[in-house]
């Protein structure tokens, strides 16, 4: 049986699963369709929490970005992983106490203002949507690739399969649909660290595969790797090269953002009682770790496996050679991934070899040329994005391996898309259209707006997918960004604080606003190229990046809060005694409607 | 009857502070060690933490790399094991 056969196969049977459980578990009323009833067991509601946070972001992107980088890409397990200490000591446990569906409601009746709970809709959607655009973006890639269809086509695939399982399950099709493609996603991802760890350190677990020992030199694997990477003229890869406050305030800002994106929250209201919820997060971020630990792993070892391919008789010898990726079975990799444009090799200085080094420094390129190599690296291309994909390739893992890792990238791609588009969906029918527009909607009307929504959502991400404003990653820090300094804030002075209506309100526009001016510019209006004032790599404020800037945002948030607060009235009686109750469990029972 | 009854809900008032202020400081004391293992030992003290070997390499990248994540972990489940405890112990439980 051929690959593409295999991965048809893991991919379809995957996908019959979810679509089979979406099927199952279809939701009857309003209740059911936005939080299954609250009849989720915290483990469960962990797993399908983890699955639909871990998006392709974590799965398929994060690890080649620790590979290429090092140290310094550490922010990303760091900060997307603190988050959840946030959300369980902060937010999880008083969001369920209060007892209703979803964030921008408790924004609403905290600050007792229908305009605090447009603002917070409004900011749950640009969030939502931005962050989905990425991942209908990441959905196309990953379905084009694996299905061997063109990115168009393997978007449209997509987008009919998470409006399929998202419209017609609600939420608790969504939780289960999570936990299959949960358990999917972790095998795809740790059996290739597995074997990979097995092969280079002889330890079956990869995280401490990643500290022990290379078997084949009988140096520490990371010494090893810095000693290689060195020698091709790049990086330390275990030391500290970038900016060490850009370094916090980008870890802060992924932190923030975690715990403020409104998926993510709703999920800890659809746990029975407050003393779950707050267990909730914790398995929540148990089932997080197991990808999480693994994937600095999966980084540095596959960093170390492409420079032994490059240099596979050390880096002291000759490099690769032409006719050894062409021939050589081991090399068959190559030769697929450059079908796809995203990995290039060329010949340049016609010596038969393939040359890898870091040609910006002069002190390799000193070094190549007096060996004979050429003044150029000949490793023209090599998309981050592949790294995790290409991995079992890479190390030569057998078929069924690749074909699980297929499915594994699909399942993030697609389940974040889901819980992102029910996010938005109960946004506009809960919040704007029964909360603010039509109170009187009867609960078939909410439904169906909740659908209707959630159609409207998908067909513009997916177009917006189509012609992706250029830049995935750069649309989810966005999103971070954006939750960071608007939502987080506001749901945390709303327990912790007696902060009244206008001091929010004022607070969220202002980390919003701020916190978009500065990512406009520096990435363009609108993302339109071209139209920017500055870039990351000369930003305007010091060092602080665009990506880092919700960190501030989330500050300006706070201080124009306390600050408007101070200056206007104390918030009334009843909104003092609802505050009180939110800080203790007593009295919980089931969430209700308005 | 009218003055028991509200002698009780001043009782619960009261109460009902003294859970919040001691969950504040739990939710206090594990900030601190959030932010310690992860910007502190991560980030800021790497280089202090140069010094002790791991793996290869120094605390300072297990730390930012695993150390910190393990530890958020078990800042959770104690969180919630010891909040489920102060629950009991003010009344205050489902």
């Amino acid at each position: 049986m051929d690959q593409f056969t295999i991965n048809l196969l893991f991919v379809g049977a995957s996908f019959a699963l979810y679509i089979g459980i979406a099927i199952w578990a279809r939701a009857g009323s309003t209740s059911e369709f936005y939080a299954a009833g609250r009849g989720v067991h915290p483990v469960t509601n962990g797993m399908a929490t983890a699955a639909d946070w871990m998006s392709a972001a974590s799965f398929i992107s994060m690890a080649g970005l620790i590979a290429f980088t090092g140290y310094d890409n550490s922010t990303f397990l760091m900060g997307w992983t603190g988050g959840y200490v946030l959300l369980a000591l902060l937010l999880a446990p008083y969001l369920r106490k209060f007892g209703k569906y979803t964030v921008s409601e408790f924004i609403g009746d905290r600050f007792y203002s229908p305009t605090a709970r447009v603002v917070a809709v409004i900011c749950l959607i640009v969030a939502s949507t931005t962050y989905v655009i990425g991942q209908m973006t990441g959905v196309g890639v990953a379905f084009g690739r694996f299905l061997e269809v063109s990115n168009t086509a393997g978007l449209l695939i997509g987008a009919c399969v998470v409006f399929a399982y998202a419209v017609f399950g609600g939420m608790k099709g969504v939780t289960y649909t999570q936990v299959a493609q949960y358990c999917v996603l972790i095998m795809a991802y740790t059996i290739p660290a597995v074997f990979i760890s097995l092969q280079l350190t002889g330890n079956p677990i990869p995280a401490l595969g990643l500290f022990g020992e290379h078997t084949a030199s009988g140096t520490p694997l990371l010494e090893k790797l810095d000693q290689i990477v060195v020698e091709l003229g790049f990086n330390e890869y275990t030391a500290h090269h970038g900016d060490t406050f850009n370094m916090v305030l980008f870890t802060l800002s992924l932190m923030i953002g975690t715990a403020g994106l409104p998926h993510v929250i709703m999920r800890f209201f659809t746990v029975p009682r407050v003393a779950d919820a707050r267990w909730s997060a914790g398995w929540t971020l148990v089932f997080i770790a197991l990808l999480y630990l693994t994937a600095p792993a999966v980084g540095a070892m596959a960093r170390l496996n492409i420079s032994d391919m490059m240099w596979p008789n050390g880096t002291s010898s000759e490099p690769v050679s032409v006719e050894m990726i062409e021939n050589d079975a081991r090399y068959d990799w190559m030769a697929t991934w450059q079908k796809t444009g995203l990995l290039g090799w060329e010949d340049k200085n016609g010596d038969g070899r393939i040359a890898y080094f870091n040609d910006k420094n002069p002190e390799s390129v000193a070094k190549a040329e007096a060996a004979g190599w050429g003044s150029e690296n000949e490793l023209t291309n090599f998309n981050r994005d592949i790294l995790v994909l290409a991995n079992p390739e890479i190390a030569n893992l057998p078929g069924w391996v690749i074909g699980l890792v297929a499915a594994g990238g699909l399942a993030a791609a697609l389940s974040t898309a889901a819980g992102l588009l029910l996010a938005i969906s109960s946004a506009v029918s809960h919040d704007l259209i029964k909360g603010s527009i039509n109170p009187g909607i009867s609960e078939k009307g909410e439904l169906l707006s909740a659908r209707v929504a959630m159609a409207v959502a998908i067909a513009v991400a997916t177009y917006l997918g189509l012609n992706p404003p250029g830049f995935a990653a750069q649309t989810v820090a966005l999103a971070f960004g954006l939750a960071a300094a608007s939502i987080f804030p506001a749901l945390m002075m709303g327990i912790f604080t007696k902060v009244n209506n206008k001091g929010a309100v004022a607070g969220m526009l202002a980390g919003l606003l701020v916190t978009l001016l500065y990512i406009f510019l520096h990435k363009g209006w609108f993302f339109i190229p071209d139209t920017n004032s500055f870039s990351d790599a000369d930003p305007l404020l010091g060092t602080v990046k665009s990506t880092s800037f919700g960190a501030i945002g989330a500050m300006i948030n706070f201080a124009v809060a306390f600050t408007v607060s101070k200056m206007t009235e104390a918030i009334p009686q009843e909104i003092e005694e609802l505050v009180e109750s939110v800080r203790v469990p007593r009295g919980a029972g089931a969430a209700q409607d308005h | 009857m009218a003055d028991h009854s509200s002698q009780t809900a001043q009782d619960t008032a009261k109460n009902d502070a003294g859970y919040w202020a001691a969950n504040v400081r739990i939710i206090l004391i594990s900030l601190v060690i959030w932010a310690l293992v992860s910007f502190g030992f991560g980030i800021l003290l790497r280089p202090m933490l140069s010094g002790i070997e791991v793996g290869g390499t120094d605390l300072g990248f297990w730390f930012a790399q695993q150390g910190s994540i393990l530890v958020f972990l078990a800042l959770i489940f104690f969180y919630a094991w010891r909040m489920n405890k102060l629950d009991k112990e003010f009344g205050v439980e489902e």
